[in-house]
């Protein structure tokens, strides 16, 4: 492992699969070496775009579902930034996470048009259904609930999006039958 | 010949489940051996009707809604390929009542047509008014959004020609167009309609805005709340390249523009445009200190534009047809037309627009239809998370941005929420610091302090703590917060607060009005 330390300060989840392998096997060799590949086509791809740093944070939370601590340094010497700049970009913004998400997340609008047509409710079942907070995720890795501050979907509220789909008029009863047809 | 059927692809229409409709739809008429040709169409904007689902017919295009799946099989058994009785059948869609009274002019091919088809967009009067400005100065494009009225669409209405005017002016060897597509507030979507509707309309209104003021370069800042207009966008734009109409020499006339999507992160300040311009050049969201105006050093401290996606989707219209038409529409000092959009506990939700002047009580009721709840309402938030609460006493009140003002209220992007006689005004007022303070950018004390106290403040309320010592207290901080902050975001959290204490005294435990003063 020391050599690859030499060059790149590998991010938690290669840390992760290096350690827990026991001895580096070629199969965690090659995912090591791949996710390396992504930061570095990633950086290398947008680093020389006007203000880079949005769209290569964005880039990166799109192929491992969120930024990997240990990336910070590697994305600061990237773009000649201190790593406490990075770090400060990725805090201020609600969207990007520092930690693997579940595998499906579920964003649950709590804005006013929402809260006019049931969400608190709404939000107490999804909370009770799912046994979790907001900012949590299930212990089966299966959910990660996030508060979101409007979905535009305002004309059809309360509103949700589960991964990528969108929801209206959500009651709990079809909430719960999302869930059901995401094979929960 | 195939029969022409319309689903939209609104992801308003979506979240309803108009993909599972549009997929059945096909298989159904697969499976029977009709030939329809599929559109995926904007939203005509009549929420609760959708799903709706719209066929070509000989008189026009009919509507039927909401369709449901299992809807779909008793439609093709009673013959609605061509327009035939249906319990779900509407009859003409444009002679809808909700639809029909409305003067649509930013709007006017949204759900007509298929979005990311540019030949639609061309057959259907798109890229007149860049064709037209093309002919024309600089000076003379600007001239023509002066002479029209349009004021920013986003909210704060300063006059858009103006603005243009300064950067006209400004001299710099490179400005920048940016469309602030960050569209937060609860309660509007007539934006995020725009772009997954009728992305052309904005990439025209930002082409001409470059071309106007020498800008040769456009950003348009998008919300990640919003995946659709994302890939709508960029797959406008890519057609928008391969036809000459952005990069360089546009339409052969040696006018370049480029145009780049770029998304935010959920940082609902990063709609205040020096906050979105630092989001841009790639920082924390921190609003910045203004002057410099944006106008004169913004982006990378270069002239800069910063418009509202339907301030920018108005341009084309005035371009085309003319700064005095476009005038011609409206009341007062508020010219034009102004999409209103209609959410919250409401029986018709959807988008209307109208020229300035209507009440909001006909809104609520000749548009909307009252309550959702059947209800009576209690109360509208009109302008957003940052707008003042309207008790029905104020439903008078015509849309225009001074008449609104003269009431301690803002028209802002106008979003109009309702909400029965159910909710609790006391628990909206806490929400709004609650808001804030998981927004605010934390630059300036009074909102990101402020904001948090304001809460604690609220609770004592709820509570029925000290209501004699916390009243007057929480019009104190509220004070703070409206003069003290460096933006909207601190500077207007009290407008929803304090309209709330001063409107609805009962719900935070006090007898009159006069107590609560």
């Amino acid at each position: 492992m020391a050599q690859f330390q030499v060059t790149f300060n590998y991010p938690a989840p290669i840390r992760e699969c290096l350690s827990r392998s026991g001895s580096h096997s070629e199969i965690n060799m090659t995912e090591t070496a791949s996710m390396q590949t992504t930061l570095q086509d990633i950086t290398t791809r947008l680093k020389d775009k006007p203000g880079a740093l949005l769209p290569i944070l964005h880039e990166i939370q799109n192929a491992f579902g969120y930024i990997p601590k240990d990336s910070i340094t590697f994305i600061a010497s990237e773009l000649n930034l201190s790593r406490a700049e990075v770090h400060g970009v990725i805090s201020f913004y609600h969207y990007f996470r520092e930690s693997a998400p579940g595998q499906h997340t579920i964003h649950l609008c709590r804005a006013e048009s929402c809260q006019a047509m049931g969400s608190k409710h709404l939000e107490a079942h999804v909370k009770n259904r799912l046994g979790i907070d907001f900012h949590e995720t299930t212990p089966d890795g299966k959910f990660s609930l996030e508060p979101v501050y409007c979905l535009g979907l305002c004309s059809c509220s309360p509103a949700m999006q589960i991964d990528s789909e969108v929801f209206g008029r959500v009651s709990p009863e079809t909430f719960d039958r999302s869930l059901v047809e995401i094979g929960a | 010949m195939a029969v022409t059927v319309y689903i939209s692809c609104d992801s308003g229409a979506l979240a309803l489940g108009a993909e599972r409709i549009a997929q059945v739809v096909s298989r159904e008429a697969q499976q029977r051996g009709i030939d329809i040709r599929l559109i995926r169409n904007g939203s005509r904007g009549l929420f609760w009707l959708e799903p709706l689902v719209e066929v070509l017919t000989e008189l026009g295009r009919v509507a039927y809604g909401s369709v449901q799946v299992h809807d779909v099989s008793g439609l093709f058994d009673s013959g609605f390929l061509s327009g035939s009785p249906h319990p779900l059948f509407l009859g003409l869609t444009e002679e809808l009542p909700f639809f029909k009274k409305q003067q649509r002019l930013t709007f006017a091919r949204i759900g007509l047509t298929d979005p990311v088809s540019l030949e639609d967009y061309l057959a259907h009067d798109g890229y007149r008014g860049l064709n037209n400005a093309l002919t024309i100065s600089g000076a003379d494009i600007v001239r023509q959004v002066t002479d029209s009225g349009l004021r920013g669409r986003g909210g704060a209405a300063f006059p858009t020609g103006i603005k243009w005017n300064t950067v006209l002016n400004a001299e710099a060897d490179q400005k920048y167009i940016i469309c602030n597509a960050d569209e937060g507030d609860s309660g509007t979507f007539s934006d995020r309609m725009v772009m997954e509707g009728d992305p052309f309309v904005l990439i025209e209104g930002m082409t001409i805005a470059g071309i106007a003021v020498g800008a040769t370069q456009g950003y348009i800042y998008l919300r990640v709340e919003y995946p659709h207009a994302h890939k709508a966008l960029n797959t406008a734009i890519a057609k928008a390249y391969a036809a000459g109409y952005l990069g360089q020499n546009i339409q052969g006339s040696g006018k370049t523009f480029e145009l780049e999507v770029r998304l935010g992160a959920g940082a609902y300040v990063c709609g205040e445009e020096t906050s979105l311009m630092e989001s841009l050049e790639g920082k924390r969201g921190l609003v910045r200190f203004k002057p410099p105006l944006p106008a004169i050093s913004g982006l990378f401290g270069k002239p800069t534009i910063v418009n509202n996606v339907i301030s920018l989707a108005s341009v084309p219209i005035i371009l085309d047809k003319g700064g005095e038409f476009y005038r011609d529409f409206g009341m007062g000092r508020s010219r034009g037309t102004l999409p209103i959009q209609l959410a919250g506990n409401i029986k018709c939700p959807g988008l209307v627009e109208l020229a300035f002047g209507l009440t909001l009580r006909e809104l609520l009721y000749d548009f909307g239809g009252g309550s959702a709840s059947g209800r009576p309402i209690k109360a509208v938030q009109v302008g957003g998370p940052l707008g003042a609460y309207l008790p029905e006493s104020q439903f008078d009140t015509p849309l225009d941005y001074e008449a609104f003002a003269a009431i301690w209220a803002v028209v802002g992007h106008g979003g109009i929420v309702v909400f029965d006689d159910t909710v609790d005004m006391a628990e909206m007022a806490r929400y709004s610091m609650e808001f804030c303070a998981i927004e605010s950018c934390g630059k300036c004390t009074p909102c990101r302090i402020g904001s948090t106290r304001g809460m604690e403040v609220l609770d004592d309320i709820i509570n029925g703590r000290e209501l004699n010592k916390n009243i007057p207290l929480l019009r104190d901080l509220c004070d703070t917060l409206l003069n003290g902050s460096l933006c909207a975001l601190g500077g207007m959290t009290p407008y929803p607060v304090l309209s709330a204490l001063n409107h609805f005294p009962l719900d935070f435990g006090l007898t009159d009005q006069a107590e609560a003063a």
